[in-house]
């Protein structure tokens, strides 16, 4: 599955709403490590199904990251039936991120 | 672009070992070292290959000193506080900034640790590693920077300018470095970082608590898993993750030595060096052939 760049307008629809899990990679153009979460990412979405991965830039979604208490990216949350199930902080490896799904 | 082929970090068995073969396959080579580390205090090494007699810590790495000075390697003393890529790796020093295609952490293993009561359970709810990462986190808030070197005035340096106010902590240690002018030093050992879903603030010995939003850990000088983690190698919070050839996941970043955690003993940190100068070799030729 491809990743969805999840933003103010379209996160209620996209991950509150979502009838699967959806993984959210809260990122920066300006972090090195999130630069080397998005392959990561990219890669984990492109193997597994039923589980929606999506992005979301903290700059340009700044309330998002107040309201779900980013303080650290690459944070990453794992949402079902819109609530948080999971979550992370820091660099995670493929193997890290299907522990945090469960999968 | 960048100054040197390689650039490595520490100046220990492991890095001294990769600058040989990197020197000798003819590869702009610098070392970055601090200090003389855990083999300082070695006095006696009667378990290293080829010694007949004990050799001394310091005997061993001086030595290798001169082994890769005659073979061209250049050695610096700085202590390296940030490195990012930009078209190449970018180490940000006390002293300079340097640049390299490839870049070896081999600082050795932090035997530092704050053992602060929820400290571990806030990271990433107030308590961070990396203050040019989080600083954005913190605008017009109230942040403190929990240590007493060089390492922790460079992490106030970054949030200075963004934060509302800033603080140094040394939880009972002696300030080794002096602090930006108007940021308030407070010695005192800290006993608790309190919050239940973000930092609330720290508790001292003495019954006394401070107010936070944020508090950025830089205890000690920074070493190999801190830089690690500023650049997005991946680390289990004490040694970085290596493939068989010692490299992360970051391309052209390597890491050998006691920092990749496993037998802390020099033959292994040689050897691990060795592989590592391997890697780098493979790693420049290819960046300058494409």
């Amino acid at each position: 599955m491809s990743v969805i760049k999840i933003t103010e307008q379209n996160f209620e629809a996209e991950v509150l709403k979502s009838d699967v899990p959806v993984l959210v990679d809260f990122w920066a153009v300006w972090c090195g490590p999130c630069q080397m979460q998005g392959p990561i990412v990219d890669e984990l979405a492109e193997e597994v199904s039923g589980i929606k991965f999506g992005k979301l830039n903290v700059d340009e979604n700044m309330s998002l990251a107040q309201q779900y208490r980013v303080a650290s990216i690459p944070t990453l949350l794992v949402f079902k039936n819109g609530k948080i199930a999971a979550s992370a902080v820091g660099l995670q490896s493929k193997e890290g991120l299907k522990k945090l799904l469960g999968i | 672009m960048a100054g040197y082929d390689v650039i490595i970090v520490g100046n220990g068995p492991a890095g001294l070992s990769a600058a040989l073969y990197t020197s000798r396959a003819n590869l702009k080579t610098l070392v970055i070292g601090k200090d003389q580390g855990a083999l300082a205090k070695a006095e006696r090494i009667e378990n290293y290959f080829g010694m007949a007699e004990p050799v001394s810590g310091c005997e061993l790495v001086e030595n290798t000193k001169q082994q890769a000075k005659s073979l061209g390697a250049a050695l610096v003393t700085d202590e390296i506080f940030h490195i990012s890529w930009n078209q190449g790796f970018v180490l940000e020093g006390r002293e300079g900034t340097y640049q390299a295609v490839s870049v070896l952490l081999a600082t050795g293993s932090s035997r530092k640790k704050a053992d602060i009561k929820g400290l571990a359970e806030l990271e990433g709810r107030g308590v961070s590693y990396c203050a040019i990462c989080d600083a954005f986190f913190f605008r017009g808030r109230k942040v403190a920077v929990l240590g007493n070197e060089e390492y922790a005035v460079h992490e106030l340096g970054q949030l200075l300018p963004v934060a509302g106010s800033a603080v140094l902590l040394t939880n009972g240690k002696e300030l080794l470095a002096s602090a930006p002018e108007g940021v308030p030093v407070i010695t005192k050992k800290i006993t608790s970082v309190n919050g239940e879903e973000e930092v609330a603030g720290v508790t001292f010995e003495d019954g006394s608590s401070l107010e936070l939003d944020g508090l950025f850990v830089a205890l000690g000088s920074a070493g190999a898993v801190d830089l690690a983690r500023k650049i997005g190698a991946l680390t289990d919070g004490r040694s970085i993750q290596t493939d068989e050839n010692m490299a992360t996941n970051v391309p052209g970043l390597y890491a050998a030595g006691d920092c990749t955690g496993g037998l802390l003993q020099i033959s292994t940190a040689v050897g691990e060096g060795a592989k590592a100068a391997m890697s780098m070799i493979k790693f420049v030729r290819q960046q300058k052939k494409g």
